[in-house]
């Protein structure tokens, strides 16, 4: 039993984001969430995360409503990375590590050495071992995802769930990135915008357009030169030459905008 | 400078270190002032008064340490502790380093009160300075929490509402000043204005002493919740903060002190904007480290200040919020140079 969402809606400022999703995840597999701009990727994710109630449908951990869970317990089972974080505050990397053991610490207390060993495992996990008194606002782009990934570990959680994770870095550290989240052994939904990443490291793909599922299912299953031209309006080519005879896709080019009744969003 | 994990025994040697220098701070400021008395008689009237033996003190200077001096000297370091620990919950609660007892718009709503009750007689006497004091700064707050509500309830417009409710208030004090007052009476209310800890008495002490007390403990109980604000409210949340009730809470806390201090030793400014910034140079930023550090360090530094305040131009007194922020704006951009680094990477 993992998180599900179903058939979730959410609008804001008068614009329905997300209209009755589905997602049942597969204990341990990695989830990867794709769609354009503005698709509804990040309340997708923001939803199983608890972090907004939907207006419709339900999100369940474990069968129980998360609304119904308090907010400790949820972050004990469930850990977020943001797409971006930053802070003025001048931390160091295993005080950012550490802020991951916050749900499991109960106030007036002192931290107990289970602290200190979920972040020493955490940091290694992240690769970060001998990093931990390095000053964060030091840290490279690629680096401080890392650090954020190390400070989801601390949580010690079952679902991780990651908001395009892979923005501002370099193709190797994006690849050094989404290796490391594939291999852990948690149940992961990630956030992505490049389709030969997330054929490379998801297990499952879950496509969405405005708000709607408009696919789902294994990668090469969905990353089919019919969908990238119906829902990004590109031409691709796939071919089965990525890693382990996964899809590789190569972009042709744009296709013409959607008769105006359509009326598709401009982007950038 | 080095954060994270550290020998227990190296805290605590800090905190004995602290905690000595606040005491031997005490001791020594007590003894200065006109009438000449020493460490050795402070302790012994201390004795005595406590019943641990006899005092050969004359009288009369029993009274000045027991009655005028003590009292002024703990209010001074209860109101140092209390307005530091409140600027740090505020700076880190709304991600804003300019974040201090004043700008929630308390500490002016507490000037407009005491103005209000001296200047207009507002009460019939039967309302005390102090007790306008508070209830301006109830009324302030109150106004602050609705107009941020409002507006949405972030922290940037939590300020703004306190920006606002600063202004207002200040504007409402002028106004009564000067339609009001005659000439000595708005030289008082603008020694009060400034703040003063002349005239603390016992009652004071104890008043806010445990005030303080209490808000301390709230606050090291949300201390991991306050090091989870870092990297903002949502990242907050996610690590299982409630992130409403959790500045509901603490807001209020630092209200109610804010409240307490002001209305008994007027609006003393500065200490709770810069003194959390020197603290976490010395502690670095957990919070569990930083709130007894703001504390210890601003009891120190208004213990001190006070003095000067009162002995500078003897036997004229200055408003010790004067003395502070002349002392305290150099001791600012010192802290502030050395800690540059972390301000260049964030702009």
């Amino acid at each position: 039993m993992t998180l599900h969402a179903e058939g979730v809606s959410r609008s804001a400022g008068g614009h329905l984001i997300l209209d009755g999703v589905d997602l049942a995840l597969r204990p341990g597999h990695t989830t990867g969430v794709l769609g354009p701009n503005g698709s509804g990727k990040s309340t997708l994710l923001r939803l199983l995360a608890g972090l907004l109630s939907p207006a419709c449908g339900l999100v369940t951990l474990d069968g129980y409503p998360l609304g119904e869970l308090r907010r400790r317990a949820v972050a004990r089972r469930v850990a977020v990375v943001e797409q971006q974080a930053d802070t003025q505050v001048e931390l160091t990397v295993a005080d950012v590590v550490g802020l991951g053991r916050v749900p499991h610490r109960r106030p007036w207390t002192p931290g107990s050495p289970d602290d200190e060993q979920a972040v020493r495992t955490a940091l290694e996990q992240a690769g970060l071992t001998g990093h931990a008194e390095r000053a964060w606002h030091t840290l490279s782009g690629g680096e401080r995802q890392r650090v954020q990934i190390a400070r989801a570990l601390a949580q010690q959680p079952r679902e991780l769930l990651l908001d395009e994770p892979t923005n501002h870095l370099d193709i190797q550290h994006q690849l050094d990135l989404l290796a490391l989240v594939a291999a852990l052994p948690l149940t992961t939904v990630v956030a992505l915008h490049d389709l030969n990443l997330a054929a490379m490291y998801c297990d499952d793909l879950l496509v969405l357009g405005r708000g709607r599922v408009v696919a789902r299912g294994t990668p090469d299953e969905v990353l089919t030169e019919e969908l990238i031209a119906q829902v990004y309006r590109v031409r691709a080519d796939v071919t089965p030459s990525g890693p382990e005879g996964r899809p590789h896709i190569r972009f042709l080019g744009t296709l013409p905008p959607p008769r105006p009744a359509e009326g598709e969003r401009r982007v950038g | 400078m080095s954060h994270g994990i550290r020998p227990a025994t190296r805290g605590g040697l800090l905190w004995g270190a602290g905690l000595a220098v606040l005491c031997a701070s005490i001791a020594l400021t007590v003894t200065i002032g006109p009438a000449s008395i020493g460490v050795g008689d402070v302790w012994s009237t201390i004795a005595a008064r406590l019943g641990w033996g006899t005092s050969d003190l004359t009288r009369l200077r029993e009274e000045i340490v027991w009655n005028l001096r003590l009292p002024r000297v703990l209010l001074a370091a209860v109101c140092g502790a209390g307005l530091a620990v409140c600027g740090a919950v505020m700076q880190s609660l709304l991600r804003n380093p300019l974040a201090d007892p004043f700008v929630l718009g308390v500490s002016s709503g507490a000037s407009t009160g005491a103005v209000v009750v001296v200047v207009l007689g507002a009460g019939g006497g039967a309302l005390s300075v102090s007790g306008g004091a508070f209830l301006g700064a109830v009324c302030s707050f109150a106004l602050v929490l609705l107009l941020s509500h409002t507006l949405g309830g972030t922290p940037d417009r939590v300020v703004l509402s306190g920006v606002a409710a600063m202004q207002l208030f200040s504007a409402l004090t002028s106004f009564v000043v000067m339609t009001g007052a005659d000439a000595e009476t708005t030289r008082g209310v603008l020694f009060w204005l400034l703040g003063s800890l002349g005239g603390a008495g016992w009652t004071d002490v104890w008043l806010c002493l445990a005030v303080l007390l209490a808000v301390l403990v709230v606050c090291l109980g949300y201390c991991r919740t306050l090091d989870a604000f870092a990297f903002g409210q949502d990242a907050a949340a996610s690590l299982g903060v409630s992130v409403a009730r959790t500045r509901l809470v603490l807001l209020c806390a630092t209200a109610l002190l804010t409240g307490a201090l002001v209305s008994t030793a007027g609006a003393i400014g500065f200490v709770g904007l810069v003194l959390p910034h020197a603290a976490r140079a010395l502690t670095g930023p957990g919070h569990g480290r930083l709130l007894p550090a703001c504390a210890l360090t601003g009891a120190v530094f208004l213990v001190w200040a006070d003095t000067l305040a009162r002995t500078v131009l003897d036997p004229q007194e200055v408003p010790v919020g004067v003395v502070t922020s002349l002392v305290g704006v150099p001791a600012f951009v010192l802290v502030l140079y050395r800690t540059r680094r972390g301000v260049r990477s964030a702009s």
